[in-house]
């Protein structure tokens, strides 16, 4: 995922909230022949909607095409378009680390730094949690690894626009 | 009033103007057929569901309405994806009802049970599965609004037993609000600065041609595009999909481009310096290879589904719009620049005045048309009976409107190249799929549609092999169509092909004049057969064909197998790169 992290775009999709929707948009993408790298579902504060959020690594031109492609589903109601820099992307990791009482202290250590939290600890691991950017997360994770990670799940990212000169 | 969900599906179809269903009924479908006793609506019982969708995709090609078919669970809805997946292709606004096993036994593989709105969800415009007869009147609106608005397509309203045996209470959506479309806008008017931008460059362009497709007669757009064409004097070459939107009498008509288009219009299209592609995709059937295609030409590029702007060719002016809406705009722009009703003089000092003039362009491209005609072996020494001699002498006896389905093969190619085209909606064929056994079921539909005109058929022996059953449809209906099989006991374009770019290594390609005997196949189907083996039968039997109009009639033209389809762009290769004919060699130029 973080390979050509550069060169990802965020879509967020605004679509009916409907049986199905989520299949529609995900089978579009196979069927243009473009990866997903990640992708979030959730509703929105309006029931009759949710809000897909999708990573692509992809160049700008075939882009514009999977766009206008998703934009004529039916249940898709708008798409904005994300450049990773005009965006605020949050992405959340919980991971269980193997951590026997000796290695404790240092993943709560890791753990003050990042700002993340120990939400589960149990003889001889640990469960830590934490939301932010996702270079953080990645950060993050190459750092728990050396400890020895026993699961790990991220969400991939959700974003919305920067409110750059918007006050 | 309560009702069924069935009977509202029903009154539904009705309410929307319906007058015919083609289909066959099942199981899961089998509530929705029994109201269809009590309605107007004419059911048509196909043989085969890929029947029903064709002729649906026919009556529709025809007419301009959207066509309906209606199939049980299962391998009914099956048997309905290829129709679709070609109603895709071609942009045909088709309603296709199917139905689906009782909600509380979907997901369990139930009998007959087949996830039909997965299986068509990437060959459709959209899909629904109705899961509450309160949906019913709502989706079918829904669903004929979608088919029929902005680029027509195929819809899919999966309708589960229960649902359809469930009460409701009867109401009907008064306006398009009461859809609930949210996500669908359709793009309709072109925008205003584009289309000036555009009329700049018709303004200024020495070797302009119209590249017309399409999606200009979905958008009932023939009157705006001739207007634009005379008014211009633009040539306009029509692609398969557009044949007879401009007469191919018209001195403007440079006919149809593209792999086995005319000398002229293939390379109008190379030499031009302006490009405008109204209602048409850029389809690699036309383009040859894209780094080749038309390397001078700016791109004007008019469709109303923006994901096509741009998906091949990134056009100078893309304006997403309805081809009808965007020809009167610029006719309007144009207007207002000088350029006025055909003939007329543009008032000096104007824009149009200081015009440049076309006439050496029309002048080249005459004499291209003098050098280089659409050509076969007239008087081939053999005896041996041309498929095109076929389609011409067709042609020459047809009444007026006569409407001409294809196949997809040699034959389908033959028959636009010959055909005079003089009308907009009698040529219907699959353009984009390539839909083998389309003939004779969409001519079918296309009778049903257009009952006063003559329908002939050209069909090819393999394609009509597919599809063939429909003709006892069409004698139990009374529906007279005629088919011409032009039977050359090959699946010809593949033998084509084989011959050309295989060393005449012919793999799978031979099928048999004779087997089957399609006199008495076309008999045993209630239709009068007729045989023709020699070029002197060719008249007589037309005349036969075209005097019986209360039957089927199937003629079996034995045709020469080893005929090939001129001029050919080989796959993948430049435009540039025409052959004319199997004399010519490395082509024209
Ligand atoms: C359903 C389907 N299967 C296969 C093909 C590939 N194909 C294209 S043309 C053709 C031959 C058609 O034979 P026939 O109907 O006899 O027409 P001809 O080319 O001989 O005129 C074939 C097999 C196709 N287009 N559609
Ligand atoms: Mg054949």
């Amino acid at each position: 995922m973080r390979d050509g992290a550069e060169r990802h775009h965020i879509l967020t999709v605004l679509v009916e909230n409907k049986a199905g929707v989520l299949a529609r948009v995900a089978g579009l993408f196979s069927r243009r022949g473009f990866n997903i790298a990640s992708l979030a579902v959730a509703p929105t504060d309006d029931e009759r909607f949710s809000r897909i959020t999708i990573v692509v690594d992809v160049a700008s031109a075939p882009l514009e095409q999977i766009v206008k492609q998703l934009d004529k589903l039916v249940n898709v109601v708008s798409i904005s378009e994300l450049a990773p820099e005009e965006a605020t992307e949050r992405e959340l990791l919980i991971a269980t680390v193997e951590a026997g009482p000796a290695e404790r202290g240092q993943i709560v250590q890791l753990v003050g730094i990042f700002g993340a939290q120990v939400v589960d600890v149990g003889a001889e691991a640990m469960t830590v949690v934490l939301a932010g950017a996702p270079s953080k997360v990645d950060d993050f994770e190459d750092l728990l690894r050396s400890s020895g990670i026993v699961e790990l799940q991220r969400t991939g990212r959700v974003a919305l626009p920067r409110l750059r000169g918007r006050r | 009033m309560r009702i069924t969900g069935a009977q509202a599906l029903i009154k539904s179809l009705e309410m929307q103007g319906v007058e015919v269903v083609f289909g066959l009924p099942g199981g899961a479908i089998l509530p929705v057929y029994d109201p269809i006793i009590d309605s107007p609506i004419r059911h048509i019982l196909v043989r085969h569901e890929q029947g029903a969708g064709h002729a649906a995709e026919g009556y529709a090609q025809v007419t301009g309405r959207p066509g309906v078919a209606m199939v049980t669970s299962g391998p009914g809805a099956t048997n309905i994806v290829t129709p679709l997946a070609n109603a895709y292709m071609d942009s045909i606004p088709l309603v296709v009802v199917s139905g689906q096993v009782a909600t509380g036994a979907i997901g369990t593989d139930a009998f007959q049970e087949c996830p039909i709105t997965g299986v068509t969800m990437d060959i459709t415009k959209h899909n629904w599965l109705v899961t509450d007869a309160e949906e019913i009147p709502q989706t079918i609106a829904a669903a004929f609004h979608v088919a029929t608005t902005g680029r027509p397509g195929p819809v899919l309203v999966d309708v589960p037993k229960d649902v359809s045996n469930a009460e409701m209470e009867w109401y009907w959506p008064g306006s398009i609000e009461d859809l609930d479309l949210p996500g669908y806008k359709p793009q309709v008017e072109g925008d205003p600065d584009l289309v000036r931008q555009a009329a700049e460059l018709v303004l200024g362009a020495c070797r302009p041609v119209i590249y017309a497709g399409g999606g200009i007669l979905k958008a009932r757009g023939a009157d705006a595009l001739r207007e634009l064409a005379e008014r211009t004097g633009i040539p306009v070459v029509t692609t398969l999909m557009a044949r007879g939107v401009l007469p191919d009498s018209h001195p403007l008509c440079l006919g149809m481009p593209g792999m086995h288009g005319n000398y002229t219009a293939v390379t109008a299209m190379q030499e031009s310096d302006l490009l405008l592609a109204i209602g048409s995709r850029f389809d690699d059937r036309v383009t040859g290879k894209v780094s080749a295609f038309a390397p001078g030409a700016k791109v004007v590029h008019v469709d109303i589904d923006p994901a096509e702007l741009g998906k091949v060719r990134v056009p100078e002016v893309a304006i997403a719009g309805d081809a009808r809406v965007v020809m009167e705009k610029l006719l309007e722009v144009l207007e207002r620049a000088g350029i006025g009703p055909a003939g007329s003089k543009p008032p000096a000092g104007s824009q149009a005045a200081s015009r440049p003039d076309l006439s050496p362009w029309i002048a080249q491209l005459r004499g291209y048309q003098e050098r280089f005609p659409l050509a076969y072996d007239r008087d081939p020494g053999s005896g041996a009976l041309k498929p095109q001699f076929v389609v011409e002498s067709l042609r020459d006896a047809a009444p007026p409107g006569t409407i001409v389905v294809a196949g997809v093969g040699q034959h389908q190619m033959w028959a636009s190249q010959w055909w005079h085209f003089e009308e907009p909606y009698t040529w219907v064929n699959s353009g984009g799929a390539g839909t083998m056994g389309y003939a004779v079921p969409a001519a079918i539909g296309a009778k049903v549609g257009r009952p006063e005109r003559t329908v002939w058929a050209i069909d090819g022996d393999g394609c009509f092999q597919m599809t063939a059953q429909e003709l006892v449809t069409a004698s139990a209906e009374r529906i007279p169509v005629k088919i011409a099989i032009l039977n050359n006991a090959y699946l010809g374009m593949v033998r084509q092909w084989q011959e050309m770019f295989y060393e005449e290594r012919y793999s799978e390609v031979y099928l048999s004049p004779d087997l089957p005997d399609y006199v008495k196949w076309a008999e045993a189907m209630g239709c009068v057969g007729l045989k023709v083996e020699s070029p002197e039968e060719v008249g007589p039997a037309i005349d036969k064909a075209n005097s019986i109009d209360d039957r089927p009639v199937v003629v079996d033209f034995r045709t020469d197998a080893f005929e090939k389809v001129y001029p050919m762009v080989p796959a993948g290769h430049s435009n540039d790169d025409i052959v004319v004919g199997p004399s010519a060699g490395e082509g024209g130029r």
